[in-house]
């Protein structure tokens, strides 16, 4: 059963969001059960801005490809270089060593609590 | 899936299935386990050491009778009366047109006994398509796919897992058994004798055996190799590690690289069809005519420059033009490079050519390569 963190906010698309300043961002769970074995990560550059809902990036794995959407507005301060180079850490770890990038927050997207995100997409609130 | 199959089918090991915490995913109506833990883990399992797999879905149908060596040169594109009791032979079955029905195993069992087991979504097609072919063959064709599991062992280990639970009298039939061979074997299992059918086939480009066992007995003959193969590393794995091994092994997969509209021919599958065998068989005019004309497009192996996979559908491009459509594709576990099969237009297929292969708007590098990628060491 995959584990949705309370303690993080989600978008429709499944990236989490923290708390924090600037935000990190990375997938949930639900998702990296769900695409399987990821093996390539294309992520946005640092210094670049991000569009909320709009595609940000790329996850790769063994069977598809899905995109990755912005959650939030903002420019890129840092890319998790260890996922790129390792990025079944999305699968091991996606709300730890997984996270995907942090963001400068100028606006946010539609977020769900923790709470609402596991009601609709399942997954085992922890 | 096709839209006859409105009910699901489960195989009769679909609660082993549940119990190992499997993700379930459709092939041909069937809900068959994807994978279980990753399907990464478990196609490097197979690769070194033994993956467990239910292929249940395939399907069985016996064709018996005095003809039935005759029968089956009619009906597929090979020469099966020439096949020897105890072997097996990869075949294909056409429609008059020349378009691939299904690509199948055949298993002569005994002079007039062989067993046909074609693909899962084609199971009934082919069936029905045997038994319209009989005509004034004296023979029977009889689909028992519903009463039938299959469970594969597959990966250098498998010789060793099979020797827990195959009688010591049968200990040799197993390891002398030939790669395509077949024979009833004695098994313990739960501490009941059991007489199966074993055969040293698969779809992974590994050593390994495929075991065909009545519904009533999957379920026990499962756990019990499951056990016996706790020591030699057995996984169970599910259809994403078949599909990334029969991939890197350069296998064709029905639906993606043959289909009614491929000819043999250019699937690289024209030593399959024997156009010198005596007598008419269904499709033979057409391919004839097929070879006659060449292929204008081939199935060929790309190997990724980068490290983005291309997937079925891509376009494949050289400067630009279009020429080629990808059929398979994903990064290869055991290589750690992209890998892909496509069918390319004839004036690239030589190995070594460069190609793009456009990935979403982005082209990505990618060279035609001999198949198989993966062979394993003998």
């Amino acid at each position: 059963m995959s584990t949705v963190l309370s303690n993080l906010r989600y978008s429709e698309e499944h990236e989490w969001v923290d708390a924090s300043s600037p935000v990190k961002v990375g997938l949930s769970q639900v998702a990296t059960d769900a695409l399987g074995d990821v093996v390539y990560i294309d992520l946005p550059e640092v210094g670049s801005t991000i569009t909320a809902g709009e595609t940000c990036g790329e996850v790769e794995s063994t069977k598809s490809v899905s995109d990755i959407y912005a959650p939030v507005s903002g420019e890129i301060t840092e890319v998790n270089q260890a996922a790129i180079d390792d990025p079944a850490l999305l699968n091991s770890d996606p709300y730890g060593k997984g996270w995907l990038f942090t963001v400068n927050v100028s606006e946010e997207g539609p977020l769900l609590s923790a709470e609402d995100y596991s009601s609709k997409n399942g997954g085992e609130l922890s | 899936m096709s839209a006859e199959t409105a009910t699901k089918q489960y195989t009769a090991l679909y609660e082993e299935h549940q119990k190992l915490g499997a993700s379930f995913t459709d092939f041909g109506g069937w809900q068959m386990p994807l994978k279980y833990q990753s399907e990464l883990a478990e196609h490097h399992a197979v690769r070194q050491a033994a993956g467990l797999f239910d292929l249940s879905h395939m399907g069985e149908v016996w064709v018996t009778g005095p003809d039935a060596g005759k029968f089956l040169d009619y009906a597929l594109v090979s020469r099966l009366s020439a096949v020897a009791v105890g072997k097996a032979k990869y075949s294909l079955i056409c429609n008059e047109d020349g378009g691939i029905i299904d690509d199948l195993i055949s298993y002569r069992r005994a002079e007039e006994k062989f067993l046909v087991v074609p693909n899962a979504g084609n199971a009934k097609a082919v069936a029905e398509a045997l038994a319209e072919r009989t005509g004034d063959f004296d023979v029977t064709v009889e689909d028992v796919t519903a009463s039938i599991s299959l469970v594969a062992v597959q990966g250098p280990n498998s010789v060793a897992i099979l020797k827990q639970l195959v009688a010591a009298a049968d200990h040799a039939v197993v390891t002398e058994m030939k790669y395509y061979a077949a024979d009833e074997v004695h098994f313990t299992v739960s501490g009941a004798p059991l007489r199966l059918l074993l055969a040293r086939t698969g779809y992974t480009g590994e050593d390994g055996f495929e075991i065909y066992v009545p519904n009533e007995n999957a379920a026990s003959l499962w756990s019990a190799l499951l056990s016996a193969g706790k020591d030699f590393d057995l996984v169970p794995a599910g259809l994403a590690a078949r599909d990334s091994l029969r991939l890197e092994a350069g296998m064709p997969l029905y639906g993606n690289e043959l289909s009614l509209e491929v000819s043999p021919y250019d699937a690289g599958l024209g030593p399959i069809v024997a156009l010198k065998k005596e007598g008419e068989f269904v499709g033979r005019a057409a391919l004839e005519a097929q070879k006659e004309r060449g292929s204008k497009r081939k199935l060929v192996g790309l190997k990724g420059l980068g490290r983005r996979a291309a997937r079925s559908h891509y376009p494949v491009s050289k400067d630009g033009q279009t020429v080629g459509e990808v059929t398979s594709g994903q990064p290869s576990p055991t290589l750690g490079y992209p890998v892909a099969l496509a069918y390319v237009d004839i004036e690239h297929i030589e190995p070594g050519t460069r190609l793009d292969v456009d990935l979403r708007g982005k082209p990505e590098p990618f060279e035609v390569v001999a198949l198989p990628f993966y062979k394993r060491d003998k």
